[in-house]
């Protein structure tokens, strides 16, 4: 075990993949940095520090630093998929995709289908995503909802950087085209990660953070902690909380949720999106279904507002879940009838 | 032509404003009281007050994340900027757009914006709109240099062509796109103004650090784009950005020496200040009573966006349909 920053188990895993195989390479902006600039190549790279040292190790050919183009990254990248690459594409902000979508929905996550299995489509995109840095409504939004719609594309939102580590492996060994979604938040947060190279995390096993009887929540990203502590606390006054990250959106550990809210009979999702089509409506809609004789309470879905998301600190922390939202659904169906 | 003395001053004057504006901006962020990710236009005031000195009310622009410049030489209100910055709930857009989003449609200013090559196509729009009413008014998208580079600015340029839109395209090469340098970013051999000739357009080329050459060349693009039926134009300046991408950026690209360096020979506030005395249009004591003046305004509008009411939850749900 190693002890790394989020952002560095990002860097790490995609050293060790691209070292690992020739067919790897990545593209995005400013994922070198300094090109055409007095300061030279690897200047200063992304502002996320995802790719530091990338480029001395692998080279241009491998290490594409691309102009302000999104459509043609995602396009880019759909191609030296279909031609025996491994793409990792990565948008400095999730909400790029709205620049991109075509590439992302109607190419690649289509390809495969479209031709009837007769090619493989094995790209990662990879973008930072998530609301705590009041950079407004055009640069802090979570977009899970509107990519685990999309029939084709795997979709992971990891919490730790044990998670990145596995996940982001995962990622870039398989043969579709998957999402992985890093919550900008999460990027300075350190955790003990696995040394073994070929450590991966199957796609669609959820983890239990926490284990408790009475209520199931169910999230993942940056509102997993606020769950955890939630569950911490209520902890203390004997009432105990399964805290399950889901890891990845699509495809969905239903087996997990299930499980546990069979047992607890309360279900809470915890949501960084909005609530309408949301995640969380889409789990409570699978409970209600599969789970019904099991329920004791209405499940609830902890959602921002059915806004954009607004800039002033104090409008963007009402605009998140909070703790105290959190544990006041928790509460609200614990004391329901 | 000759501007008047007004007009000089006037024009000073918006640059100045522009100028301490983000010198302010750029001491206020480091005490980390303002949120948010800011992206200073300092250099660059020669290009937002060229262009804008030009435009009516009914003129319309459309701006960038770099976008306070734009926004104060089109007339929006300096106080109320503040407070958005600053997060108030009286400022110019509640405290909802914050930096990036500032707006002022009334004034003629459609939006300042965070997504990079967002602003062209809407500027089409503007000037289809314009072509229609048939007034002679405009529509003007500001871009960059990286900008210039999204699928959506070409687009932009060939149906603005197609459709006669009464649009200007107004490139501002500071040189950068973040920490990525023109000369690796554009493909057309350190030229933008070249692309939107290849689309049909008359186009144009100026000094950005020059406030008369902006001036003199945006008289040029008005006079042919106002004529109805000439469809658009494009024109780019070349320009400095004095601070990083974005404040907080260590700006290990720039070359030994290059902040000073542009700082001593290409600052468009001292070339106007050289130029102007130089032919004796104005006296250095004009321009110092103006600093004062500015310097007061700009200390006025930070002490009303600190003492100015902060928003509160239910702020966040107006604005917007929320039917449930
Ligand atoms: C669609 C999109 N891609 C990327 C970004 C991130 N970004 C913001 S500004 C910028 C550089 C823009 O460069 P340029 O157009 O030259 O404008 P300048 O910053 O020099 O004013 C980048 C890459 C963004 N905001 N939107
Ligand atoms: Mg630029």
């Amino acid at each position: 075990m190693a002890k790394m920053m989020y952002r560095d188990a990002v860097v790490s895993t995609i050293a060790e993949e691209m070292a690992r195989d020739e067919n790897v390479v990545c593209l995005g902006e400013d994922i070198v940095g300094g090109m055409g600039t007095p300061g030279g190549p690897e200047a200063i790279g992304g502002i996320w520090s995802t790719s530091t040292g990338l480029f001395g190790k692998f080279g241009a050919d491998r290490m594409i630093d691309t102009p302000i183009s999104e459509s043609a990254i995602m396009g880019a990248a759909a191609g030296l998929a279909l031609s025996g690459k491994r793409p990792i594409a990565e948008l400095m902000f999730a909400d790029f995709i709205g620049v991109s979508l075509d590439q992302i929905w109607n190419q690649l996550a289509k390809f495969r289908y479209m031709f009837g299995g007769k090619t493989k489509c094995p790209a990662v995109i990879r973008m930072a995503y998530g609301a705590g840095y009041n950079a407004a409504a055009q640069h802090s939004q979570a977009v899970h909802q509107i990519l685990t719609g999309m029939p084709g594309l795997k979709v992971v939102m990891p919490t730790t950087p044990a998670d990145v580590k596995g996940l982001l492996r995962t990622a870039i060994r398989d043969d579709d085209p998957v999402i992985f979604l890093e919550h900008k938040a999460l990027y300075g947060v350190s955790g003990e990660v696995p040394d073994d190279p070929d450590y991966m995390i199957p796609f669609g096993h959820a983890r239990l953070s926490r284990a408790g009887q009475d209520v199931t929540i169910v999230s993942t990203g940056l509102l997993l902690g606020f769950c955890e502590a939630v569950a911490d606390k209520l902890a203390a006054e004997g009432i105990g909380c399964d805290v399950i990250d889901l890891r990845t959106t699509s495809p969905l550990d239903e087996e997990a949720i299930l499980d546990s809210v069979e047992v607890t009979g309360r279900l809470i999702v915890v949501d960084e999106a909005p609530p309408r089509c949301s995640l969380g409506a889409d789990i409570c809609a699978l409970v209600a279904e599969k789970a019904f004789a099991s329920l004791k309470a209405p499940p609830l879905s902890v959602n921002p507002p059915h806004t954009p998301i607004p800039f002033a600190r104090e409008l963007e922390s009402a605009y998140l879940p909070s703790v105290d939202k959190i544990e006041a659904a928790v509460r609200k169906v614990l004391s329901y009838r | 032509m000759q501007l008047s003395r007004e007009a000089l001053l006037r024009a000073y004057r918006q640059m100045k404003v522009i100028r301490e504006f983000e010198e302010r901006l750029h001491v206020d962020i480091q005490t980390g009281e303002i949120a948010g990710f800011t992206h200073l236009y300092c250099g660059q005031e020669a290009v937002a007050v060229g262009v804008c000195e030009h435009l009516s009310v009914e003129d319309k622009i459309v701006s960038t994340h770099r976008g306070h410049g734009h926004c104060l030489a089109k007339g929006c209100d300096v106080n109320g900027m503040m407070k958005e910055i600053w997060g108030s709930r009286e400022g110019l857009c509640k405290g909802k757009g914050g930096s990036m989003h500032i707006a002022d449609v009334d004034k003629g200013m459609l939006g300042a914006n965070g997504i990079v090559g967002a602003g062209a196509p809407i500027a089409v729009g503007a000037g289809i709109s314009c072509k229609i009413d048939g007034k002679g008014h405009v529509a003007i998208t500001f871009s960059g240099d990286g900008a210039c580079n999204q699928g959506t600015t070409f687009e932009a340029m060939n149906m603005a062509v197609v459709t006669k839109a009464a649009t200007i395209f107004v490139f501002e090469n500071n040189h950068y796109s973040e920490h990525t340098g023109f000369e690796y970013a554009v493909g057309t051999n350190k030229d933008i103004a070249s692309r939107a000739e290849a689309f049909g357009m008359k186009v144009w080329r100026g000094d950005g650090t020059d406030f008369f050459s902006v001036f003199e060349t945006m008289r040029e693009v008005l006079e042919y784009v106002r004529v109805p039926g000439n469809g658009p134009a494009a024109v780019e300046f070349d320009t400095e950005r004095f601070f990083g991408h974005f404040e907080g950026d260590p700006q290990r690209y720039r070359g030994p020496g290059e902040l000073d360096r542009i700082r001593a020979e290409r600052d468009c506030l001292k070339k106007f200040r050289e130029s102007v005395t130089a032919a004796k249009l104005l006296a250095h004591e004009d321009l110092d009573a103006l600093d004062a003046e500015v310097l007061e305004a700009i200390e006025e509008s930070v002490r009303q966006a600190k003492a100015a009411d902060r928003p509160t939850a239910e702020d966040v749900l107006t604005d917007v349909y929320i039917s449930y």
